[in-house]
């Protein structure tokens, strides 16, 4: 895996006089760099092709490279998951483009089954330099069936990488470095996140995996985010601020690797933690948070690390029921004054 | 030794009623009686007619993401009137028509796509699935439930809906696999409507027919004219009657076309020619049953007149009803998701149902804007 060019811990936004583009771009600059640099890399999936992808991340993507290097497949997530398996073994770096990570499902076998275990299971022989991408989570009325928050499940899973961008900044700085990486990347792309714009130099840059982002910078208590839950949290901290409460957000930016030294500094610094996962909170990210900070952060908590999740249930079809099952500002406000015993 | 073969296949199409008005009498005879007939057109003018409205309002911020059915009416429909109250539809997303056909009420499809989970609880019985928007997923339900009812000594048989694009998945070739392998009572039909959102059927599936991914499993397969009414009854007629006296699972092609967008978050435009929407537009499953009963004089314009009246109330009246139904409680969210609901769950529900949708409004939130997308 590359290195970053040091700007792991930046504001993340670039320099001021930097251009703005949306988060989808970000991610196309990213792959379309990638491609122009490296022969091995194509994209793969649903619509990606002559429809630009069923969010336009792939938009152009098609005239620049080709159907040989974008190429839209049939409705069978298996099939080419486990095609790009084959493909990664014979040298090359597909990246492939769930339509949503809940069509990932279908594809279960393939990506949790052999792509994390192909290093192990030959000795090391065939690794798989695979980047899965897609839409994740819920917040689009999509229903339940297509509205899966994939980090609780698959991030149990050793062998693979989990990068969850909040900004387009860091989500080309991260694809970039997902292409490269030797071993399979789940890159989610969080639901009502690709719109957003940010701040992204012109110039080539990669964010490495493992180290958090500050977010913005607190005393009081610390709050570990990732994805779209980061701007719930900086909604909150806003909120919060009024009341004369300071907190700390950690933009995890991935998963697994996860930077549990930037969650311990900034836990014993604030003495709290509060973390906001969109997933189910039974067997979480959230979960492994609370446990990490629990034994590392035992003697500096002055309370137990509380967590925000998604209710227990299926996501909700219907629009205020969503919204409500979701995480939102009003629940991290109230976690972090419950944790603080301000409530 | 000479090579010899030992394999030849071969896939029979039926056309009864074709788009210039060509009429094949011994195949139609007694198939659909005049009467009946005029009951169908009218079922698929009131479904067209719903299009055009749900259409509307979509694009006035009303409705979700809808599938518009234009085009390929007949295929559910027919299918709807061979099969028996009892018997399952087992459907994915473009067979409004054949539900309607069959009791399910238009306000349950307009709830459901205005993005409520109740507009999938279909007053019962109906022998209908909710719908299903995962690709695939559903024909491996119908045989599950044709396996079911076989083993339960019952006639009930199963009838799927799919598109062609869904016979990629390997659900698909799994349902085929076990129906034929366990002489399952299902009817597979394929809706063949030559396109996947912007995915042209060759991506697909390389062999001249989808028909004949069906054989490959041992069953019977045929292609219709899914825009013919008579052929898709004509179709299905004979897979229902294999299915119950026989108990064994048949693969109905039917060749029919989206008129419309895939659904309303679809420009479709964008990747088909216009051209062939004209040709399309000429084989209108509507426009030859009209001409049709015309001929027979069982049709003409001031009947087609006192019929759109009476859809458009109809049709207006389950707008009506379907948007004065007021938005579900959070508790719905937790009641249904085990048939006892653990303790655990219960407190949740009780805490979230303590804050009101008023108070999430407290915090304004920049990322939590909502609003439906879909595919
Ligand atoms: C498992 C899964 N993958 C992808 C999708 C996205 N999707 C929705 S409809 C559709 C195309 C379906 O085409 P086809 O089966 O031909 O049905 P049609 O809509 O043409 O009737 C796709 C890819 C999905 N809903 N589920
Ligand atoms: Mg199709």
């Amino acid at each position: 895996m590359s290195t970053a060019a040091g700007q792991g811990t930046a504001a993340g936004q670039g320099t001021a006089a930097g251009r703005e583009i949306e988060f989808r771009d970000a991610v196309r600059e990213a792959m379309c760099e990638e491609m122009r640099r490296d022969k091995r890399v194509m994209l793969i999936g649903e619509e990606v092709a002559q429809y630009n992808g069923a969010y336009k991340v792939s938009k152009g993507m098609l005239e620049e490279f080709g159907a040989r290097r974008v190429i839209d497949t049939p409705i069978s997530e298996s099939g080419f998951a486990g095609m790009a398996i084959g493909a990664a073994m014979m040298g090359l770096r597909p990246i492939v483009e769930f339509m949503s990570w809940s069509f990932s499902l279908v594809a279960a076998d393939p990506i949790l089954n052999n792509a994390p275990k192909m290093l192990y299971m030959s000795g090391g022989q065939f690794g798989c330099p695979i980047v899965f991408r897609g839409n994740d989570g819920a917040g689009g009325q999509l229903g339940s069936t297509h509205s899966w928050s994939i980090e609780g499940l698959f991030s149990n899973v050793p062998g693979m990488k989990m990068v969850i961008p909040s900004n387009p900044y860091d989500a080309k700085g991260l694809m970039k470095t997902a292409i490269r990486d030797d071993d399979p990347v789940f890159f989610l792309e969080s639901e009502r996140v690709l719109s957003m714009k940010g701040e992204v130099p012109e110039g080539e840059y990669l964010i490495p995996f493992g180290q958090a982002r500050i977010a913005r910078a607190g005393s009081d208590c610390t709050i570990v985010a990732f994805g779209r839950m980061v701007h719930l949290a900086l909604d909150a901290a806003a909120e919060l601020e009024k009341q004369g409460i300071f907190c700390e957000i950690l933009d995890m930016r991935t998963i697994r690797p996860l930077d549990a030294g930037a969650i311990v500094r900034s836990v014993k610094r604030t003495g709290a933690c509060v973390v906001v996962d969109q997933s189910w909170s039974f067997g979480s990210p959230g979960s492994e948070v609370a446990a990490l900070v629990h034994r590392e952060c035992f003697d500096d908590l002055d309370n137990y690390v509380h967590r925000v999740h998604s209710a227990d249930v299926p996501a909700p079809y219907a629009q205020q029921l969503e919204q409500q099952y979701l995480p939102n500002a009003r629940r991290i406000c109230e976690a972090v004054r419950s944790c603080l015993y301000r409530a | 030794m000479p090579i010899k073969s030992i394999l030849k296949l071969e896939i029979e199409r039926v056309s009864i009623l074709d788009e210039h008005g060509n009429y094949d009498e011994k195949l139609g005879a007694g198939l659909i009686p005049d009467a009946d007939l005029v009951k169908l057109y009218e079922a698929m003018s009131s479904c067209r007619y719903l299009d055009e409205v749900a259409f509307k309002l979509q694009r006035s911020g009303r409705m979700g993401t809808y599938p518009q059915n234009m085009g390929q009416e007949a295929t559910s429909l027919g299918a709807a009137y061979v099969l028996n109250k009892d018997d399952w539809m087992v459907t994915c997303y473009r067979e409004n028509c054949g539900l309607f056909w069959r009791g399910v009420p238009m306000e349950s499809i307009l709830l459901h796509w205005m993005g409520d989970e109740r507009g999938n609880a279909m007053p019962r019985p109906h022998f209908a699935t909710p719908i299903a928007v995962p690709i695939g997923t559903q024909m491996l339900h119908a045989a599950g439930l044709a396996w079911a009812s076989k083993y339960r000594g019952e006639k009930q048989i199963a009838c799927t809906f799919f598109g062609d694009g869904a016979t990629s998945e390997g659900d698909f070739h799994e349902a085929a696999n076990f129906a034929a392998n366990l002489d399952l009572p299902v009817v597979f039909c394929c809706q063949n409507n030559f396109w996947a959102i912007s995915v042209p059927g060759k991506i697909q599936c390389s062999a001249p027919t989808v028909a004949q991914r069906g054989i490959a499993y041992g069953m019977p397969c045929i292609q219709v004219d899914g825009n013919d009414i008579f052929a898709c009854v004509y179709a299905v007629k004979a897979a229902a009657h294999r299915a119950r006296t026989e108990s064994r699972p048949t693969f109905i092609e039917m060749v029919t076309y989206r008129l419309g967008d895939h659904t309303t978050a679809d420009d479709a435009r964008r990747y088909r020619d216009q051209a062939e929407v004209d040709v399309w537009k000429l084989r209108d499953p509507l426009l030859r049953t009209r001409k049709f009963l015309e001929r027979q004089k069982c049709w003409d314009s001031s009947k087609e007149e006192v019929m759109m009246k009476r859809i458009e109330i109809e049709v207006n009246a389950a707008v009506t009803r379907a948007e004065e139904i007021a938005a579900p409680p959070i508790t719905d969210a937790f009641n249904y998701t085990f048939a006892e609901l653990p303790a655990d769950l219960a407190q949740q529900r009780d805490s979230m149902q303590t804050h009101s949708l008023a108070s999430e409004a407290t915090v304004t939130s920049t990322a939590a804007s909502p609003g439906a997308g879909g595919h």
